[in-house]
């Protein structure tokens, strides 16, 4: 292969055998990327003795069109137009790292499909012998691109006028145990978190149809909590009802059986892959259904600094793929999470247009083209007594899931629900009379806990809960510990 | 029953100058404000009555205070609520919304329950101020 440390003679383009890609056109400084390119920027390190620039003109080539060694067919074709090209590698001081930035055309890529797009981009190019290793840290998507998809089968603003929950955050628990429950149980909790004042509960993403609990028995025992639950408070209410499974058949199966219920809303684990989250997104847009989807597993790729794909460009591919939810950090809680880079993931996910921004990972501009916005998820050791904070970091478009935070509050499910909805109800209107609310948050929390036992019994037990670690991921730009 | 939609149904009732200071933060986003009242606030109930029309270029607190008084006293035993409403591009909907006066006693919901096959239920909510009257 070129990439490597042996020298080569220098040779005409077209000889047969071995030419290093950055001189085959797959790098290209004087390149003006269009408008319609597809960006993207790699964060490589190459093996000692190869160019940073032969190196991602490589990861340029093996993500488009080249091979190993010359081949005369490349001439049957308009090959310019359809090498990607790198045409920018910067250094990362202090590192040995590189950020290459590559324009791919867009006719490398078919419409409406990220299966294509991930596997060009992510092919084949992560295991290449000549890099140490490879991240893909962001992507520009050119509205040309983005309106070969639907987006998000919803969005933000259809989600609210659906539920008729406007002006605050919206609130939710994961059942716990999360394994082990029977369906008569796991209902019950279902139902003292709603009635208690939380718009959702959740299936976690491991729940599906095991020996304990199969899923119709769920589903039926989960949609008598729900619309007890409505009953008693006159709001509307819903359960992620977790359709994962083995294959597509089964996953309609269990999904048509939930519309059929009423449940307002299912839920797909990442892991069912991105031709499957596609159809579900067309299936939940043909029923009226909001689909949640849960990461599950996008830890293994995402989460080391010099290695996989960022949470960024996944976000960017579920808002392509058409999901209503997606978990996406929640700064303060127990899983990772670097305070800017977060707001990078909720901006992606939310605004319609953005401009590039180091200090929060975003390389490029991306303009979505009016396409709907993903609900962000925050989930994972929350509790009431951080609400200023999650306010401050995360807004009022987002879903706050609150599991242990609801079902381990001492006196019952529903006064843990009662505490968080408080909380945030206290916080929202602390903020639209215009106080600090972050700084004036333990008061404002203080305060309303003299009048809600629910609250002050939830800020006694876990005030001193944080997850205080560093990141093992923050931009470049800037070094921010974990909050 | 305490019926729990809108944004701050979980917090004691609003005093006049907590509602106002709400109009306020509306006002000072820019956001159409208006008022609706209705007897029937059934979770799905999208369309309460409308107390004339959302004050988009209101700047005038104390009218929107007023016109408030005057729905209140126009409709004592109703639910009535204001509503904040952004028409910025993107968001083109209601972004605050939360009910301010409700009647004496507040009669909620029932929920009845059809049984089908296979021990499928089809359940209806009803809103039981709606069958008294």
């Amino acid at each position: 292969m070129a990439a490597n440390k042996t020298s080569f003679e220098k040779k005409s383009r077209w000889t047969a055998g071995i030419t290093p890609y950055a001189e085959m056109g797959y790098y290209n400084a004087d390149y003006e990327p269009k408008n319609t390119d597809i960006l993207c920027a790699f964060r490589l390190v190459p093996q000692a003795g190869v160019e940073p620039i032969e190196a991602s003109a490589a990861v340029a080539g093996e993500s488009s069109t080249a091979t190993w060694t010359v081949v005369w067919t490349d001439r049957l074709t308009p090959y310019e137009h359809y090498q990607a090209k790198c045409y920018r590698v910067d250094p990362v001081p202090g590192t040995d790292q590189y950020i290459a930035y590559i324009a791919y055309d867009i006719d490398l890529f078919e419409e409406s499909s990220i299966a294509n797009l991930t596997s060009s981009i992510i092919g084949n190019v992560f295991g290449f012998k000549a890099l140490k290793s490879l991240r893909l840290e962001d992507m520009r998507i050119p509205p040309h691109y983005t309106k070969t998809f639907q987006g998000p089968p919803h969005g933000i603003v259809m989600e609210r006028e659906y539920l008729n929950k406007f002006g605050r955050p919206l609130l939710g628990a994961t059942v716990k145990p999360k394994l082990g429950l029977s369906a008569r149980n796991y209902g019950r909790v279902v139902y003292e978190a709603l009635r208690g004042g939380l718009d959702f509960t959740k299936d976690d993403e491991n729940i599906n149809s095991q020996p304990f609990m199969r899923w119709r028995d769920r589903y039926l025992f989960c949609m008598e909590a729900v619309n007890r639950a409505v009953a008693a408070t006159g709001e509307i209410k819903g359960h992620y009802l977790n359709v994962t499974a083995g294959t597509m058949e089964e996953m309609y199966e269990r999904a048509d059986f939930a519309k059929e219920l009423g449940s307002v809303i299912v839920m797909v684990d990442l892991t069912i892959g991105y031709t499957a989250i596609q159809s579900m997104s067309k299936w939940a847009r043909r029923n009226g259904v909001i689909l949640h989807l849960h990461r599950a597993g996008h830890g293994t790729y995402t989460r080391q600094k010099t290695h996989g794909v960022n949470f960024r460009v996944i976000s960017k591919w579920m808002r392509l793929a058409g999901v209503d939810h997606i978990h996406a950090g929640t700064v303060v809680g127990k899983l990772e999470g670097d305070p800017n880079s977060i707001r990078g993931y909720y901006s992606t996910l939310r605004a319609n247009k953005l401009e590039a921004d180091p200090s929060q990972g975003l390389y490029f501009e991306q303009d979505w083209a009016s396409m709907p916005a993903v609900m962000p998820v925050a989930s994972g050791g929350i509790h009431a007594g951080q609400m200023h904070q999650l306010l401050h970091y995360l807004g009022e478009d987002v879903v706050l899931q609150f599991g242990g935070g609801t079902i381990g509050h001492p006196d019952g499910i529903a006064e843990g629900a009662t505490a968080n909805r408080v909380a945030t109800e206290a916080i929202i209107q602390a903020r639209n009379e215009g106080r600090d609310f972050l700084n004036e948050g333990p008061e404002i929390l203080a305060k309303a806990a003299r009048w809600s036992p629910e609250l002050r019994k939830a800020l006694e037990i876990w005030k001193d809960v944080t997850f205080d670690y560093e990141s093992t991921d923050v931009p470049d730009a800037v070094a921010t510990v974990t909050v | 029953m305490r019926i729990t939609q809108g944004t701050f149904s979980y917090l004691p009732d609003f005093t006049d100058e907590e509602i106002e200071a709400e109009v306020r933060y509306c006002f000072d986003n820019g956001w159409a404000f208006s008022i609706e009242h209705t007897d029937d606030p059934h979770p799905r109930n999208a369309y309460w009555e409308m107390w004339g029309l959302p004050m988009f270029d209101g700047k005038d607190l104390d009218d929107a205070m007023r016109q408030l008084a005057e729905c209140r006293k126009a409709f004592p035993e109703d639910y009535i609520k204001v509503n904040g409403y952004d028409r910025t591009k993107g968001r083109q909907t209601t972004t605050l919304s939360f009910i301010v006066h409700r009647p004496q006693e507040e009669p909620g919901f029932y929920l009845e329950r059809t049984e089908a096959q296979d021990r499928r239920i089809q359940y209806t909510i009803r809103s039981k101020a709606k069958l008294a009257g």
